[in-house]
């Protein structure tokens, strides 16, 4: 830890650390080098969120890199929360990534294993995962807290970065994901974002647990929320995306909104969500994936009475 | 066993298009455990490729053997005598069958009728499923004899993943999640400290990513 007890300085942890409410945001860097379409996307966040998460070649779907697109934000003053996946990268590109991150001023890094490249447009290629995420999560504490590359080397000027990591409390088998979610933080987690959620019943039970089992204490916890866009959206999601749990409940209610209104029905459960967050036990934060929606992230964070952000300098 | 699937028969024709006289060798190992490569497919191989040939107008002789090993120089041997009077062989082991058969025969053409697939067994009459990678270092004995490394998608030491829904692994309804499995009979074992284990970074060295392996046997070598 440096001299003001910050792991890495960014807005991300001094939000937390402070005891505020975090709000992260969301953006997947464009399908080609057009950095304009890029900065148009994360600037519906400026000043609405306190990081925005930027995806790793998201399902397996190669984008522009998450470390350049990090970079451009940076550049333009908002603070990323570059992601990372296993799947596309060895040991030796791992890290010399994470060197370069932090290099080019960024201070978040969330570490995944990576969706499998067989539900992306390049299904033939080679899957690497020469370390999974609960590695990756070592591997990066390692790299700033001791100082050192995986095989004790020592690093002129190790990456501060504040380390995130990913929950799934609807993936199976549910009795574990808890024990998964510790097994992450004992690894070295600062932060965790949870898979987004539509069965409350589920995640106030999967709260309750790591509130008793200390895990809130350790590590913040920022609850993923995703508006849905319409009934075929929650239908395809509950149906198409394995790990996520759409309550049939939802997906009536979306049904049950006059026509037109089925967008702002998503929006509203989603607000709704974000007010339970905010009071319950052990959460930290949303963390709001609006996926293709950024234009509407102020609109939520408005009317879900996150704003404004609070500053600390 | 090496669990191979016979090549598609276009792929086998436009191989071997240009000659007229090939030596079909099937082999009596892992192949003909699976039934893809034993005596039975070389004759059934035999005369597909001779009917397809006939079709074109054209002839195709083939002789067909089976031989004890074709990973085994000295089984490869017995072919010695023969070789020469084929325009080229076409082998139905594994992929080290065609390779000690180029190695035992380098001015002889050799071409390999089967994907070789992966070291697995048979679950059901008819399905193969893979068990092991060779990855050099087995750590079976932490996941309770399950092999994540081999048998699930993404390799995972430390798993399941986000995508594990239903005991079924998110790359496909068909595929079963090892970690599923491995987690419900630790969890139903009460073994749960087993998996809140942090397992340090593999050495890929002693799989393929180390480069050719070699397993020298002193005691052995003469
Ligand atoms: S750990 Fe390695 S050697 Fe052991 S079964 Fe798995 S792939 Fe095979
Ligand atoms: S679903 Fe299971 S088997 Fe498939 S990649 Fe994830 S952990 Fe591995």
């Amino acid at each position: 830890m440096s001299d003001n007890g910050l792991k890495s300085g960014s807005n991300l942890e001094k939000i937390l650390k402070a005891g505020h409410f975090a709000f992260t945001g969301e953006c997947g860097p464009p399908k080609g080098a057009n950095v304009e379409h890029l900065k148009e996307k994360f600037e519906h966040l400026r000043g609405i969120v306190d990081a925005v998460n930027i995806t790793d070649n998201q399902t397996a779907v190669v984008r522009m890199s998450s470390t350049a697109a990090s970079a451009i934000m940076v550049a333009q003053g908002l603070e990323p929360n570059f992601q990372m996946v296993c799947r596309d990268r060895n040991r030796l590109a791992i890290m010399a990534d994470i060197l370069g991150a932090y290099s080019l001023g960024i201070r978040n890094m969330l570490c995944l294993s990576g969706d499998h490249q067989q539900f992306g447009n390049h299904p033939e290629a080679k899957n690497v995962f020469d370390i999974d995420s609960m590695q990756l999560i070592a591997l990066v504490k390692m790299m700033r807290d001791e100082g050192t590359f995986m095989n004790g080397e020592d690093i002129d000027v190790p990456p501060k970065l504040f380390i995130g990591a990913a929950s799934n409390p609807f993936a199976d088998p549910y009795e574990f994901r808890i024990y998964r979610l510790a097994n992450k933080i004992d690894a070295g987690a600062d932060f965790i974002q949870t898979q987004c959620i539509y069965n409350m019943e589920r995640f106030r039970d999967f709260m309750k647990r790591a509130v008793d089992m200390g895990l809130a204490e350790k590590a913040y916890i920022l609850a993923g929320v995703t508006p849905m866009k319409s009934t075929r959206m929650a239908q395809y999601m509950a149906k198409k995306v394995p790990g996520i749990d759409v309550p049939e409940s939802l997906i009536k209610r979306l049904k049950g909104a006059v026509n037109g209104k089925q967008a702002e029905e998503g929006i509203r459960f989603a607000i709704e969500q974000i007010e339970e967050f905010k009071e319950m036990e052990g959460l930290a934060g949303v963390h709001l994936m609006a996926i293709e929606w950024e234009h509407k992230v102020p609109e939520i964070a408005e009317r879900a009475n996150m704003l404004p952000r609070p500053k600390i300098d | 066993m090496i669990v191979a699937d016979r090549k598609s028969l276009d792929e086998i024709q436009e191989m071997i298009k240009d000659y007229k006289k090939i030596l079909l060798v099937g082999c009596k190992g892992c192949v003909t455990v699976c039934n893809v490569g034993g005596m039975k497919e070389v004759q059934v191989l035999s005369s597909i490729l001779k009917i397809a040939r006939k079709k074109e107008g054209r002839e195709l002789q083939v002789e067909e053997r089976t031989i004890e090993r074709q990973c085994d120089f000295e089984y490869v041997e017995q072919l010695r005598a023969d070789c020469d009077r084929f325009d080229a062989i076409l082998s139905m082991a594994c992929g080290v069958g065609p390779q000690f058969l180029a190695e035992a025969f380098p001015s002889q053409k050799i071409y390999p009728a089967l994907d070789t697939k992966f070291f697995g067994g048979a679950v059901q009459h008819g399905i193969w499923e893979e068990r092991c990678a060779g990855c050099g270092t087995c750590v079976i004995h932490f996941y309770d004899s399950l092999c994540p490394i081999a048998r699930c998608a993404k390799s995972l030491q430390h798993g399941p993943c986000g995508g594990s829904a239903n005991g079924k692994c998110e790359i496909s309804e068909d595929v079963d999640c090892i970690w599923d499995i491995i987690v419900r009979k630790k969890m139903e074992q009460e073994r749960l400290e087993d998996l809140r284990t942090y397992r340090a970074f593999k050495d890929w060295r002693s799989a393929r990513d180390g480069g050719p392996r070699k397993s020298i046997r002193e005691e052995l070598v003469q």
